[in-house]
């Protein structure tokens, strides 16, 4: 378990000082300028140490995307995005970053652009979280009245100015290229890649689009070193996360804990257990609303970490967990899944736009049992026809719900399929 | 989803001085010709103000952005947070129904709004206070479930405190935002398990609901006056700063003509050249020597450029080149002179008639010319 002094975010429950100088009293802006006077190289060669893969979803490594920036400007000018369109369900980390211990993000903004060769930084952060870009935004002041950002910013030689953007309720402009093209002004719809950001991203200009915690981290990790970083959790799976849990633990909540713990010890000590006791649990959504379910045997055993849950045909994804317990009708929780994804697909890709509404309407037959038995195959057939063949990933974030489902709980659905036809209780059901 | 402009429009719309002031400001977050990129946030000052997105706004902001209309109907109706139609006069209630909340009871709190509001989402209750309706997941999961009403969040609520609430702001009262049951933000209810220390100096409430509770706006409508305007970026962004807000440039009626015609449909104009159009090229227009027929030892094959048919063979002819080596030697404003009177914007560049033209005046051939001369083409 993770101690107190080894966690990067000290206020994430906001009950510390939030402002400024509560944070350089927990050690944030501390020897800013030094670490930007070592270098790029020697800053993007110690993230790649640290092992730091992005805390967005993808875990693609940090320290290996900022490395595709171009070295030297062709004169266009670069960009830093960090992505706050936290909308995937079940997700609930980054606003406890942005309104509580905002400086780990501003200081990481500075820390970043500068790595990367921008002068000029925008957070994109959702539409909904008023209340979360006006405590950003006043700690953004902060950081300018005193001299942190702007012009030398830190006084470390680098100009840099952070904008805080917002969005209106889509949850396609998570994925970086939609996002970019919103924050252009025009309707979220994911790019072809390539060009990646990195050639061709915001106004045509070179960009590196990363989640709020990855570059919240880096500020710590560069202050006390890679060994440290990647000394917890497993090798590829390096670092400390946030993690949360909501749905039928005792108590929900957001923490920090170091990568590749049991599920179970996570569950117990922060969730205060499962609702009903541990053989109450049903199933588990490991990281938002695209990582196939886990039933029960599984989470026995599971391990949070990026590795074990590839192993297991599962995602980490961003780490927070919907936790459901005997009471939970499974098949209408992935159907409301289901329902999200069509609702949020951006209409671009055919696939997509039409394949999550054919998968919505056939959960929510399956939800009440009007189905046959063939159409679970045929179910499973269309999300692999949705599968890898839209622009983004949203299409296969829509199929893998279901094919966990349809994976791990196949004979309820049969079950209830069965108990609609004959008009009786399924064996399931009457257990 | 199919969002339309409603039925029923007010005449017109203005920002409050504060929010133009705030608006104008917003705009020197982006660089120079990018204004477009701020119009969600103006957008969304709309509806703060309104309660909605009516036509006139959209306009309005529209043209303080130099956009065309449509661009901004197609932003207001891509994004689910504006409301392209009234909502109540008190507050429009947003219920989180995705799983996290829905297996911790948002159904429940549907019921309620149904019951205490109006049977559909979208509808006014029958005093005209309120309207609501599902959305998904709004990211407070561990707090589930939740509200949003106005700019804040309701959360661990329960019907009953849902009820309460609804009543209290019928009432005029605005009830706290934030967790419900007594948790002060996302730590596990009954205190935190971890960071424990230090905690004695806390503020009376969360980073959300501190400010909630300090400006005292969760419902009302916005106007521009309820907090200080900042704006302390400097010029790196690629604009001067702005202490006092400047007069908005608003688009003149001839630049909007302009984005209208550009935004046209180019089908609906004829391919044969008219040489009064004005040009609508950056580009300053010359005109290219042209030749009143072709030479004694005839003209050359012209459908042998790849993006040249018969149809623009014609029209070349008719503007006077007959020859590959006429073509080669345009330049820039040349090709802009080309362009406008051929109407197909960028053709020439995009099919790179010159490198062909001087390929194929050279006495070599391209690929496409190959096949032309094969007879496989026409």
């Amino acid at each position: 378990m993770l101690k107190d002094q080894d966690r990067i975010f000290t206020n994430i429950y906001g009950m510390k000082d939030r402002s400024l100088a509560g944070a350089k009293a927990r050690g944030h802006w501390d020897g800013t300028a030094k670490i930007i006077k070592n270098g790029r190289d020697w800053i993007i060669d110690q993230m790649k140490a640290s092992g730091l893969r992005g805390r967005g979803g993808a875990g693609f490594p940090t320290g290996l995307k900022w490395s595709f920036m171009p070295k030297e400007t062709d004169g266009r000018p670069a960009y830093l995005v960090i992505n706050a369109d936290e909308s995937e369900p079940g997700t609930c980390k980054d606003r406890e970053i942005m309104r509580h211990d905002p400086h780990t993000l501003i200081e990481g903004a500075l820390i970043a652009s500068f790595a990367i060769g921008a002068n000029n930084a925008y957070i994109y952060i959702r539409g909904e979280f008023i209340r979360e870009r006006e405590a950003l935004q006043a700690a953004i002041d902060e950081c300018y009245a005193d001299g942190l950002l702007g012009k030398n910013a830190c006084k470390s030689g680098w100009d840099f100015d952070l904008y805080l953007h917002h969005g209106a309720g889509a949850y396609i402009c998570g994925e970086e290229t939609a996002l970019l093209e919103s924050l252009e002004g025009k309707k979220g719809m994911p790019r072809m890649k390539p060009p990646f950001p990195a050639g061709a991203g915001l106004y045509g200009c070179p960009t590196t689009v990363n989640n709020v915690e990855s570059i919240a981290v880096a500020p710590t990790i560069l202050r006390r070193g890679p060994e440290w970083f990647s000394s917890f959790g497993r090798p590829n799976n390096a670092g400390t996360k946030l993690f949360a849990m909501s749905g039928h633990v005792n108590t929900p909540c957001v923490f920090e804990e170091e990568m590749s713990l049991p599920m179970r010890e996570l569950i117990e000590k922060h969730g205060g257990g499962i609702r009903g006791g541990w053989d109450n649990l049903k199933a588990i959504i490991p990281g938002g609303a695209s990582c196939p379910v886990l039933p029960k045997e599984m989470c026995e055993d599971a391990i949070m970490d990026f590795d074990w849950m590839r192993e297991n045909r599962s995602s980490m994804g961003t780490a927070c967990m919907i936790v459901m317990d005997n009471d939970t009708d499974v098949i209408k929780a992935i159907w409301r899944l289901s329902k999200f994804f069509k609702h949020e697909s951006c209409g671009q890709c055919t696939p997509c736009r039409e394949g999550t509404g054919w998968m919505a309407r056939v959960m929510d037959r399956l939800v009440r049992g009007e189905a046959e038995i063939e159409e679970i195959d045929m179910l499973f057939d269309v999300t692999k026809q949705v599968e890898g063949h839209t622009i983004c990933a949203l299409g296969d974030a829509a199929a893998w719900p279901i094919q966990g489902l349809i994976r791990h709980f196949r004979e309820e659905i049969e079950d209830r399929i069965k108990a609609n036809k004959t008009g009786r209780m399924g064996a399931m059901a009457a257990e | 989803m199919l969002r339309r402009l409603h039925h029923t429009q007010p005449e017109s719309f203005a920002f409050t001085p504060d929010n133009l002031a705030w608006a104008t400001a917003q705009l020197t977050k982006y660089p120079e010709g990018r204004e477009a990129s701020a119009i969600i946030p103006l957008l969304w000052r709309a509806q703060e103000q309104e309660g909605w997105l009516s036509k006139p706004a959209l306009e309005y902001v529209a043209d303080m952005l130099g956009m065309a209309y449509i661009r901004a109907l197609e932003v207001a109706s891509f994004y689910f947070m504006f409301q392209m139609q009234p909502t109540g006069s008190v507050a429009h209630v947003q219920v989180c129904g995705t799983t996290s909340c829905m297996i911790c009871g948002a159904e429940s709190l549907i019921a309620v709004c149904q019951e205490m509001i109006a049977a559909n989402p979208h509808d006014l209750s029958a005093d005209g206070k309120f309207s609501w309706e599902e959305v998904e997941c709004l990211g407070a999961c561990s707090n589930a479930p939740m509200v949003q009403i106005g700019k804040d969040f309701y959360e661990d609520l329960t019907p009953e405190m849902l009820r309460d609430i609804l009543t209290r702001l019928g009432k005029g009262d605005v009830p706290l935002p934030g967790p419900q049951n007594g948790r002060y933000g996302c730590e596990p209810a009954g205190g935190p398990v971890v960071l424990g220390e230090g905690n004695n100096a806390r503020a009376d409430h969360n980073g959300s609901v501190q400010i909630a509770s300090d400006i005292g706006e969760t419902v009302k409508r916005i106007v521009g006056t309820e907090v200080p305007l900042t704006a302390p970026w400097t010029d790196r962004g690629g604009r001067p700063r702005n202490d006092e807000a400047a007069p908005v440039e608003f688009m003149t009626a001839a630049k909007q003509a302009a984005a209208e015609k550009k935004a046209a449909k180019p089908a609906e104009k004829k391919v044969a050249p008219k040489v009064e159009d004005t040009p609508a090229s950056d580009v300053a227009e010359k005109k290219p020597r042209t030749m009143k027929a072709p030479r004694k030892a005839g003209a050359d094959d012209l459908k042998q450029l790849k993006g040249v048919g018969p149809k623009l063979e014609e029209t070349l002819n008719e503007l006077g080149f007959w020859h590959f080596d006429q073509i080669a030697k345009w330049g820039a404003a040349e090709i802009a002179w080309v362009d406008s009177r051929l109407k197909f914007k960028g053709r020439i560049e995009r099919d790179g008639w010159i490198e062909q033209a001087e390929k194929l005046a050279a006495g070599e051939e391209t690929g496409f010319s190959a096949r032309v001369k094969k007879g496989k083409i026409y």
